[in-house]
């Protein structure tokens, strides 16, 4: 095979998949009553026209980069980690309360700090599913799935209780949120007037030290090689119950490393729902992105264009944002049917003849094909 | 296409072509099965055999060509026109649902047992009995399926087969898994049933496609290179035909240079997946520059042994040394870092990391040693260094270093196995089936890179159900049965038919009975 097909065969079933999830989408909006060119048009385009939808996507993707990096990981080691949700939530937890406990602590010293609890909160709530995955061999999609709502429970009765801002208690509104951060807890904006901060930079730089860790490091081939196949990591002596426990801390360390930021440069204090389905967004961006740094940064950056359009539809067309949950549902169907389809040499061997040989071709051939064809168009 | 029950008197096959990305597999096959004949299919891996099969069994369209029965042209969309027609094909690898009754089994495919929400199970029964007695072929209907030896499993093949009215039979590789004395039955069973249909038998073991078949077609690389009587050909003689060039296997000369004790077992004692002693006090040793063989048909506890071996599996009782170091339930780690060499059964799943490059799995067990890394990173260079190495040594055949190993071929796949243990210099070699479901161009090569290793002299232990390859090979032979070695024969001991007895669990003599208990 020819690698000019492969590609022309590739970028075809790309194309394909694209426009598959568009049209999922499209169903949705006529169903509602929607102009389906028009609020494309805003999603895709309106929040790209100013300096504060391009700022605001950025913000959006912080927290998506950073939660992908760590399913990449986990992913790839042969954990499928579906508790980064709770893992945010137990970051923003540690850091807000190593923050507010430290007000006094110099900001050079203080952000390191609050950042590193923030992703420790995070690790040690995915070392809970790791170990009993590890040791007992109990399904990380249970007991992540099920770490979610218990971290939820969590976050809500400390904001509620014991970390609620006192202020909230006298003038009895009692909003549960947390007091707000000292300023030297702060992550610091990059614009002013936007809110777009220096997490952008920290999320690209761990970006490429997550390609480094993962392609360049003997840890991180050990931990592809227990991933890809555990029976021959076992053979080849790599210890597989500790390379999990490994990724899923390190997955937890960046769930719970996007909480810390989103608290310390967005929001400042903690409230309920500062996660905002990243946890969930985030293992679409790393699904999207071939769980490699390398595609997740694009990738988040598309779906914080969607989260930033949906949420503008709402404004300018007033169609509900839960829209960006339909196309990410959508993306996901489309990535997934694509993926067989690339990895099938066979639909892959038809495409060739069909298409790009297609004079020499017998002419009882074609009947065949027109079937093949049509099973095609079904799946 | 309605069933009919007219009788195949001629299979044809015109100008049959399937191509496959990158290869053709099947490249304008003519062959023709005429009435009552045995027709061998012979061939290497890879030559097309089975996909040819399966366009006859209606699972592939041919890109070209046509299948004729008796003259008329057919078309087969799926496996239901084949049946329809009278083509039946029993697997190589079975096709029975084990926590199932044989006659629920044979049940399953058949149609008119099916009375809307009642099955006709003795119906069932009555036609699997009038098939058993016309063929001689004795089966116990509500035995279930995990109850049965390999032998009785291929006979229930068979009888569902020809209870969904098989009039032409396709078998593909059905003695890869049997005893020789299985063997021997199965190839008078089928001398039978050929006086009643036509068979053609996939097999590239030569010694019994002279025995049974009539006729003998040699498939390479997708085309036919030979059609002719199977009378008057010897096994030598299609070997070459269907390798391209003269095969012989090395042999183990036995001259004895053997040094100390290296690989010991003592009284071992190992638990299967389901719980029971698949080990039940092994012991052997295999002395430096030595090869002991294990017989023994699969299941009777070899994977047990070799789990253990490999630290992969708990020693309940008993010791395992190399060199008098004890490696008792001592990690896998430890016991690579020991000098143990390995070569997995499952040569895919266990021996490398099928999506990882050639150039990584020729480091999977030494990635973190001082040769291929620098702190916590990967030397680069040396990787891709040993990787050009090996390559030259060992012949590994692939478009670059770079690419994925799993989609090599099962030889090239077991040269990148092969290539990492023996660069380990190791002092004992464990190989599992080293050769299983190898073309002869690789058994040869294997072959020799074994009696090499033995030369240096590294102990080597070869777990094997294939008799040639344990009487070429090795320097003594255990035989392993019910998780027991009933003995252990020198070279000169070991005849096919003594080790084919002792496989089945028969122990010759009764004084060697008394003296062992």
């Amino acid at each position: 095979m020819k690698t000019s097909t492969r590609v022309a065969y590739v970028s075809l079933v790309s194309c394909v998949a694209a426009l598959a999830a568009v049209g999922i989408g499209a169903i949705v909006l006529v169903i509602l009553g929607a102009d389906v060119v028009q609020t494309y048009k805003v999603i895709l385009t309106e929040p790209l026209k100013d300096l504060f939808g391009i700022t605001e996507v950025l913000v959006r993707a912080v927290p998506l980069i950073l939660v992908a990096l760590g399913i990449a990981i986990s992913f790839r080691a042969g954990i499928l980690n579906i508790g980064a949700e709770g893992q945010i939530q137990m970051g923003i937890v540690s850091a807000t309360a190593v923050a507010l406990a430290l007000p006094n602590v110099p900001k050079a010293i203080l952000v390191p700090l609050v950042l590193l609890s923030g992703a420790a909160g995070g690790a040690l709530w995915a070392s809970i599913a790791g170990y009993l995955r590890a040791k007992l061999g109990v399904n990380e999609i249970l007991s992540t799935v099920m770490l979610n709502y218990i971290a939820v429970q969590i976050y809500g009765y400390l904001l509620r209780g014991p970390m609620i801002d006192p202020a909230e208690l006298q003038t009895g509104s009692g909003t549960p949120q947390s007091m707000r951060l000292p300023r030297s807890a702060w992550i610091d904006r990059i614009i002013p007037g936007t809110r777009l901060h220096w997490g952008i930079v920290l999320a690209v730089v761990l970006a490429i030290l997550v390609y480094i860790f993962l392609w360049r490091t003997t840890s991180g081939f050990k931990l592809r090689a227990a991933g890809a196949s555990a029976k021959a990591a076992r053979y080849a002596g790599i210890n597989v119950e500790s390379s999990l426990l490994f990724a899923m801390v390190l997955a937890g360390a960046f769930a719970g490393l996007a909480g810390a930021v989103e608290v310390t440069a967005v929001h400042r204090r903690a409230i309920e729902g500062i996660s905002s389905g990243y946890g969930f967004s985030g293992i679409v961006v790393a699904l999207f992105g071939g769980l490699h740094p390398g595609g997740i940064i694009p990738a988040a950056a598309f779906f914080g264009v969607l989260l930033v359009g949906t949420d503008m539809t709402q404004r300018i067309l007033s169609i509900p944002a839960n829209m960006v949950s339909v196309l990410q549902g959508a993306v996901i169907l489309s990535i997934i049917s694509a993926k067989m389809l690339i990895n099938d040499p066979y639909a892959m061997e038809k495409f060739e003849r069909r298409f790009l040989h297609f004079k020499g071709q017998p002419v009882g051939q074609r009947a065949e094909d027109e079937e093949s064809r049509k099973n095609e168009a079904k799946r | 296409m309605a069933p009919t029950h007219e009788k195949i008197r001629e299979l044809r096959v015109e100008g049959i072509t399937k191509r496959f990305p990158g290869i053709v597999a099947c490249n304008s096959i003519d062959l023709t099965i005429g009435e009552n004949e045995i027709l061998a299919l012979v061939g290497e891996n890879g030559a097309g055999k089975t996909t040819l099969m399966n366009i006859l069994m209606g699972l592939y369209q041919p890109d070209e060509g046509k299948i004729f029965i008796n003259g008329r042209p057919v078309q087969f969309k799926g496996p239901a026109d084949a049946f329809a027609a009278g083509i039946g094909m029993v697997h190589q690898h079975f096709m029975l649902v084990p926590n199932m009754t044989v006659a629920e089994n044979i049940a399953l495919g058949l149609k008119e047992s099916h009375r809307y929400f009642r099955l006709d199970l003795p119906g069932v029964k009555k036609r699997i009995a009038e098939i058993s007695e016309r063929y001689k072929l004795p089966v116990q209907p509500d035995a279930y399926v995990w109850q049965l030896s390999v032998g009785e499993q291929q006979r229930v093949e068979l009888i569902k087969t020809l209870c969904f009215g098989a009039r032409f039979l396709i078998l593909d590789e059905p003695t890869s898994a049997l005893t020789p004395q299985e063997t021997d039955e199965l190839i008078a069973l089928l001398k039978r049933m050929a006086s009643d249909m036509s068979i053609i038998f996939i097999s590239h073991k030569l010694a019994e496609v002279t025995a049974l078949s009539d006729k003998v077609a040699i498939l390479r690389q997708g085309s036919i290179v030979f059609k002719g009587t199977t009378a008057g050909q010897t096994a030598a003689g299609l070997a070459a035909l269907m390798t391209g060039h003269e095969v012989v296997l090395p042999r183990n000369a036995c001259i004895d240079g053997y040094g100390n004790d290296c690989l010991v077992v003592q009284d071992l004692y190992v638990k299967s997946d389901r719980g029971f002693f698949a080990l039940d006090g092994v012991g052997f040793s295999v002395r430096s520059g030595e090869i002991l063989g294990l017989a023994g048909v699969s299941g009777n506890g070899q994977k047990e042994l070799a789990d253990a071996l490999a630290g992969l599996r708990r020693v309940e009782k008993g010791r395992i040394s190399l060199m008098g170091v004890d490696l008792t339930n001592r990690s896998p780690r430890e016991i690579i870092d020991a000098g143990l060499g390995y070569i997995p059964e499952d040569r895919i799943n266990e021996g490398i990391v099928p999506s990882f490059s050639i150039k990584e799995n020729l480091i999977l067990k030494d990635v973190a040693s001082p040769k291929f890394s620098r702190g916590a990173f990967i030397k680069s260079r040396e990787e891709a260094q040993n990787a050009a190495l090996l390559q030259q040594q060992f012949d590994i055949r692939c478009s670059s270093l770079n690419s994925m190993t799993g989609a090599l071929s099962g030889g090239n796949i077991q040269k990148v196995i092969l290539a990492r243990e023996l660069a380990r210099e190791p002092k004992a070699l464990i190989a599992v089936y080293p050769t299983r479901g190898l073309d002869m161009g690789a058994e040869e090569f294997i072959h020799t890179r074994l009696l090499e290793l033995r030369a240096k002299g590294v102990a080597i232990f070869l777990i094997s159900e294939e008799l040639d390859e344990l009487m070429n090979l090795c320097d003594r032979i255990a035989v392993i049965f019910k998780g027991k070695i009933l003995d252990i024969l020198t070279r000169r001991e070991a005849t096919r038919p003594t080790l084919g007895l002792l496989m089945a669990g028969i122990r010759q003599g009764a004084e060697k009975a008394a003296v062992e208990g």
